[in-house]
């Protein structure tokens, strides 16, 4: 039952997603724009080339705001989040519905944003490097799309939610931010990680994965409850 | 249907036991300062610097209680119904007053980095955990500030609060890997640790007595204050009805 709810969750969200072409028209365009201003700002080449992998999962971070507060605004309009919880849908099947929704919104704009990258900042990807750098995509979109979704719930009908969600949502992506950055920094041919350490980091962010799938799934129905 | 419970007959917030409390809290303060700033002698290495030592130690000692208090006032309240409101306001103030001590840390601290490393900042991994922390717990205290029942407020920062617990550790193992992996900083770096003597410590522990039992006072003040408030803002529609319905009664 579970599976059925969150399944329709994710292809309703995804079909909305599909048919504003929000992701692609306007979150999309942000993200490379906040990857040239960085190497605006930084104004020099080794040093963009060296920082490429935080910039590439610090914009992911900054999208991810957007896509989050966007996915809940859409709940909140027209009290579609009141109708499905008078309609008794599973806050576990809720939150692992939008969640892939957005992991699946995050690992597209990585992958736009790791090919910005080589474009823009000349990073090289080696083919060994793959499976390292895709594995730290999927871990790295799953660790933000799972907290933005908890938080975004946290927040969402309330004032002051668009202030609020960087707040909350910044300090407990430092892990995912950390992890993910200094993989992907190996997988782009940094000399100061190694492949071990790499996938060392890969580990931290499955236990951040793991941990806030389960905190996720058991809290985001109470969260949701109007009152009791 | 919200219960709360009036914590005291009068309007304030105060008892015996708190004044007690916080006269005590008040000498052993004016202990700690007499002592740290007069009577005990610099250190060898730091200089006058380590009195900042005296208010440094027990902040951070406080704000670490603060927030202990508050995860375990939280679980209470969220898994208990009987009483849940209180112990949601007990996590509520500890998390302010946590806040406020924490902030004290962080500035005293950046204050003895810069006179012993001479920078006001390292990206050491206490130093950048506790900057995490801080943040978190000033994220915790704006939701508190969200519109919504005292119940909704109750269980969303409940449920904040437990995710911090799940967060800290997470946060603090991945800075220390972070860091581990980088190069200590070699002209700056110097030993921290203090040696002191039989007064210093003595008055290093005063300090974390005096600071707790000011916390504890803070605390209870501050939970008191907010079951005002709960108070005012549940009944305050009762109120406004029974002050209408006597101004139409004919005299």
């Amino acid at each position: 039952m579970i599976r059925r709810t969150a399944t329709a969750v994710f292809r309703k969200d995804l079909l909305i997603e599909w048919r504003s072409r929000a992701l692609l028209t306007r979150v999309v365009p942000f993200a490379v724009l906040v990857l040239v201003l960085f190497a605006i700002a930084l104004d020099s080449e080794p040093l963009v080339l060296r920082a490429g992998a935080g910039l590439v999962w610090m914009t992911t971070l900054f999208s991810a705001l957007v896509i989050v507060q966007r996915s809940f605004e859409l709940e909140r309009r027209d009290g579609a989040l009141d109708v499905l919880k008078t309609l008794g849908v599973d806050g576990t099947a809720l939150f692992l519905g939008k969640a892939a929704a957005l992991i699946v919104q995050l690992l597209t704009l990585v992958v736009i944003l790791v090919a910005g990258a080589v474009v823009l900042y000349g990073v090289n990807v080696e083919p060994s490097a793959l499976v390292l750098l895709v594995t730290t995509a999927l871990l790295g979109s799953c660790g933000i799309g799972l907290v933005g979704t908890l938080y975004g719930g946290l927040v969402s009908g309330t004032s002051g939610r668009d202030t609020l969600l960087p707040l909350l949502l910044m300090p407990v992506t430092a892990p995912v931010l950390i992890g993910a950055s200094r993989a992907t920094e190996s997988a782009f041919g940094g000399d100061a990680i190694d492949a071990t350490t790499a996938w060392a980091w890969v580990g931290l962010l499955a236990v951040f994965v793991a941990a806030f799938a389960v905190a996720g799934a058991v809290s985001f129905g109470p969260l949701l409850d109007s009152d009791s | 249907m919200t219960t709360i419970t009036t914590p005291t007959t009068s309007r304030s917030t105060s008892t015996t036991a708190t004044r007690v409390l916080g006269t005590v809290a008040l000498v052993l303060m004016a202990w700690v300062v007499v002592s740290g700033l007069f009577l005990t002698p610099a250190d060898v290495v730091q200089l006058e610097s380590v009195r900042i030592m005296y208010v440094h130690v027990p902040s951070a000692w406080i704000a670490y209680l603060a927030f202990v208090t508050t995860a375990v006032a939280s679980a209470i309240s969220l898994f208990r119904r009987h009483r849940s409101l209180g112990f949601d306001r007990v996590a509520g103030a500890s998390a302010e007053v946590g806040v406020l001590f924490m902030a004290i840390t962080l500035v005293t601290g950046s204050l003895w980095g810069r006179l012993t490393w001479g920078t006001f900042w390292q990206w050491d991994p206490r130093l950048t955990t506790t900057a995490f922390l801080f943040v978190t717990y000033v994220g915790y205290l704006a939701i508190r500030r969200l519109d919504g029942t005292p119940r909704q407020r109750a269980r969303r920062s409940a449920i904040l609060a437990l995710l911090a617990v799940l967060e800290i550790p997470l946060v603090h193992f991945s800075v220390v890997l972070w860091r581990s992996l980088h190069q200590e900083a070699s002209v700056l770096n110097t030993d921290g640790d203090v040696r002191l003597d039989g007064l210093m410590l003595f008055t290093l522990f005063s300090g974390v007595i005096a600071f707790s039992a000011a916390f504890a006072w803070f605390v209870v003040h501050r939970q008191r204050v907010a079951a005002m408030e709960d108070l005012r803002l549940t009944s305050g529609l009762d109120v406004a009805l029974a002050e209408r319905r006597a101004e139409a009664v004919p005299s």
